[in-house]
């Protein structure tokens, strides 16, 4: 298991490294640089910027100035917002994007296991079929449409109430957090109840819960014991990757609620070519989702005996 | 005891007497036991009827709805949906002087109330361009206020503002107010100079929508070879879905819209899971060594978070002025969509590899590029058409999404999600805007994902050993 751990972690930082030097090049592939906006004046004001960012050393020395950097733990400053440090920026939005992202997951994913379960229990039968239709819904719409959507229904509950009870945009409050988690977590919700369900469904023929059931267990027993814990497998699995999907997946839904997340930075700084910002939320965010699927990994050796031993 | 000799005539010439050996029915080949299992799965032929509808919605569609969908009309901002609508050319307007009495020498008396007018009724032909209107003569009123309301009055409170007033020598009013082809009820109450009384006359008057030649001419609704003279029957542009907040016609828009997002949703995922077939097979053909480095390959590429990833090479890969941004984004995705096929490929080609088919063809000297090309590539078909028709919603989805946030395809070109970005903003006023586009990108994402899950079932071996 350590050693498992550790050899996971090795690749990890090594897909982390793949990952800088991926969008180093990408970044340096844009024609301009973060200085051609307004600051560069005069050619002699330019050479001094240059000076001051690196900009004037080869494109290879820059790239392992920065890779230094990096290991210190340090993206430098901000082309773009004066004196701010990307480490800075990245310490008081990722914070938000991160619970967005928490919130919608665990609000996917015990959704989803729970609607998957049910639909698995009543089988082409009505709960099922409307359960299935809605997820086919969630799968289908699009994050943007939701939200929108979610805003619009915000409105109609606080003007029926006649005072702003929950918030239509805006981050502080939990209530602020509500519709944004809800509305991000659907898609991922609708694949996750599909999944569970066809799991669920192949279980219920193993072998295992036949021996069960003629054991003498109480449905109930075999239900939570054998035919749920061994459904969930799949849907762990996929947990890792969705981590992903529901992370970045941010982006949309703190623009229309006007969230102060990572993600409106990250587009920000693309659009002025920031060079440290860019590399500074692209590694971090890269460097956290390799984390998160290791760490998920890891906790399905928890979860199914049978991949301990990998 | 002889041994027994048999001769020719012990022996009996054998003939087939059962028909065992008959094909009871004719052979199906893989893809056409697919289609037959396909056509028994309604939702999956519905959908496939939906992709075919949108595929002449975008193909056929602007060649019989030939509006142009970069035109702008000012005049016909955010416009709900329309339905066509006849109108009059009508002669260019003519002020007029209305009706005037000569000898009107002010009100003799004041008294306590007026009656109502009588003989409200309108003068000439109501239409949008003016509405003429006239009454008989109040004695002793110096003057009347004129009304129009969109509905029936309940009373004299209900009226509101006036529209107008008239000194007590003019008998009529005319009415230039921004007329819409709908129902008005107009009323007007006679006053004294000062006060009105609670006496009115109502004439419901339904103006018809008219037009001057220039301004048809301006709008391009005919031409001046056609030879239209005043009095003659139009139709008048219409917008079936209505207009976006620039007046350009929606449903111009989202069939050239469609063409963008159909087309980088198709394109990219034939184009990217061609790599993946390619890169996958090679991988898992030859294995060992080169297996183990290829893959770690996409490994890393999996790792790259997508959007940020997808954000940052379409902007790398560059938009040049009055370029759509297509192209860039059709790059982008193809450079980072491949490596879920191409493990998928490898892990199939592995399996197939060793089947003892491969084998046989080994051993009858067929060669490696044989062997790819006539038995591995054909058996991963399957896995590799659903893969296709899963991975178009999830293009489809990427543009939308990329668009939405304004890093996607540059205006003015249109595409479902730029139209949904625009659309949002006036999502409570117009929801039309918003709406259509957004239907268009879930029914065609539920299409494919439903015939996705169809083919699933209906190329799966294990399925079929199932009935």
């Amino acid at each position: 298991m350590l050693m498992y751990t550790i050899k996971r972690l090795i690749a990890g930082v090594i897909t982390v490294w793949f990952i800088a030097t991926a969008t180093f090049i990408a970044m340096h592939q844009v024609p301009g640089d973060p200085l051609m906006n307004d600051k560069a004046v005069t050619a002699e004001i330019r050479a001094n910027l240059e000076k001051k960012y690196g900009l004037d050393k080869p494109v290879t020395h820059q790239y392992f100035i920065f890779l230094g950097n990096m290991l210190k733990g340090d993206f430098g400053i901000s082309f773009t917002q004066q004196n701010r440090r990307v480490n800075d920026i990245i310490q008081d939005h990722f914070p938000v994007s991160a619970t967005l992202g928490i919130l919608a997951i665990l609000f996917a994913s015990m959704g989803g296991i729970l609607w998957g379960a049910l639909t698995a229990i009543y089988r082409n039968r009505m709960p099922d079929i409307i359960i299935m239709f809605l997820v086919i819904l969630g799968i289908s719409v699009p994050s943007f449409v939701f939200a929108a959507l979610g805003q619009l229904l915000l409105v109609n509950i606080n003007s029926m109430l006649g005072q702003s009870v929950i918030p239509v945009a805006g981050w502080g409050t939990i209530w602020h957090m509500l519709m944004p988690a809800l509305v991000l977590g659907l898609g991922t919700m609708a694949f996750l109840t599909r999944l569970m369900r066809s799991s669920m469904l192949e279980v219920v023929n193993e072998d295992y819960i036949k021996t069960a059931r003629a054991k003498g267990l109480s449905p109930t027993r075999i239900f939570f014991r054998h035919q749920l814990r061994n459904a969930i497998l799949p849907v762990v699995t996929v947990l890792g990757p969705q981590i992903a999907v529901i992370t970045t997946g941010g982006f949309v839904v703190e623009l229309v609620f006007a969230i102060p997340g990572l993600g409106r930075y990250f587009v920000q700084a693309v659009q002025q070519l920031d060079y440290t910002v860019i590399m500074g939320t692209t590694v971090f965010y890269g460097a956290f989702l390799v984390l998160m699927v290791i760490i998920v990994d890891i906790l399905y050796g928890f979860i199914d005996p049978r991949v301990r031993l990998a | 005891m002889s041994l027994f000799q048999p001769e020719l005539s012990d022996f009996e010439r054998a003939t087939v007497q059962s028909d065992i050996e008959q094909i009871s029915r004719p052979s199906l080949s893989y893809w056409q036991d697919a289609w037959v299992r396909l056509k028994k799965n309604t939702r999956a032929l519905v959908s496939l009827g939906i992709i075919i509808l949108l595929a002449i919605f975008t193909l056929i569609g602007p060649l019989v709805w030939r509006v142009d969908p970069a035109l702008q009309d000012l005049n016909q901002v955010s416009q709900a949906p329309s339905w066509p609508k006849p109108a009059i050319v009508v002669e260019p307007y003519e002020s007029w002087d209305g009706i005037r009495l000569d000898d009107y020498a002010g009100p003799e008396n004041y008294p306590d109330t007026l009656p109502a007018p009588e003989n409200f009724r309108t003068v000439g032909e109501a239409t949008t361009q003016r509405v003429r209107l006239t009454w008989d003569q109040v004695p002793d009123a110096d003057g009347y206020n004129i009304y129009r309301n969109n509905r029936l009055p309940q009373d004299f409170n209900d009226l509101g503002l006036p529209l107008g007033s008239t000194y007590g020598d003019e008998l009529s009013y005319e009415d230039r107010l921004s007329l819409e082809a709908r129902e008005y009820y107009y009323a007007v109450v006679p006053t004294d100079g000062i006060d009105e009384f609670e006496n009115y006359t109502l004439l419901q008057v339904s103006p018809k929508l008219a037009l001057t030649l220039d301004e048809a001419l301006a709008r391009n609704l005919v031409d001046v070879q056609d030879n239209v003279r005043p009095g003659d029957e139009i139709t008048i542009e219409f917008h079936p879905l209505g207009t976006d907040y620039l007046g350009r016609d929606m449903l111009a828009r989202l069939m050239e819209g469609a063409r963008v997002s159909l087309f980088i949703g198709i394109v990219a995922p034939l184009l990217y899971v061609m790599v993946g077939i390619m890169y996958g097979g090679f991988a898992g053909y030859f294995g060992g060594r080169l297996d183990a480095v290829l893959m770690r390959f996409a490994d890393f590429v999996v790792a790259l978070p997508f959007l940020l990833f997808m954000i940052l090479f379409k902007i790398a890969f560059g938009i040049g002025p009055g370029e759509s941004g297509i192209f860039p984004m059709l790059i982008a995705l193809v450079l980072l969509g491949w490596p879920a096929t191409a493990r998928l490929v490898r892990g199939q080609v592995l399996q197939i590899r060793e089947q003892g088919y491969i084998e046989a063809a080994r051993l009858l000297g067929a060669k490696d590029h044989y062997l790819i090309m006539r038995h591995i590539i054909p058996n991963t078909m399957g896995v590799i058409l659903v893969t296709l028709t899963f991975a178009v919603p999830a293009a489809i989805f990427t543009e939308a999404f990329l668009s939405f946030i304004g890093m996607g395809v540059a205006p003015p070109t249109p595409s479902w999600g730029s139209m949904c970005n625009e659309g949002v903003k006036t999502m409570l006023s117009h929801p039309h805007e918003l709406i259509f586009p957004a239907l268009f990108i879930s029914v065609t994402v539920l299409a494919f994902n439903l015939l996705g899950d169809g083919l699933t079932e209906a190329l799966d071996s294990r399925m079929r050993s199932r009935d």
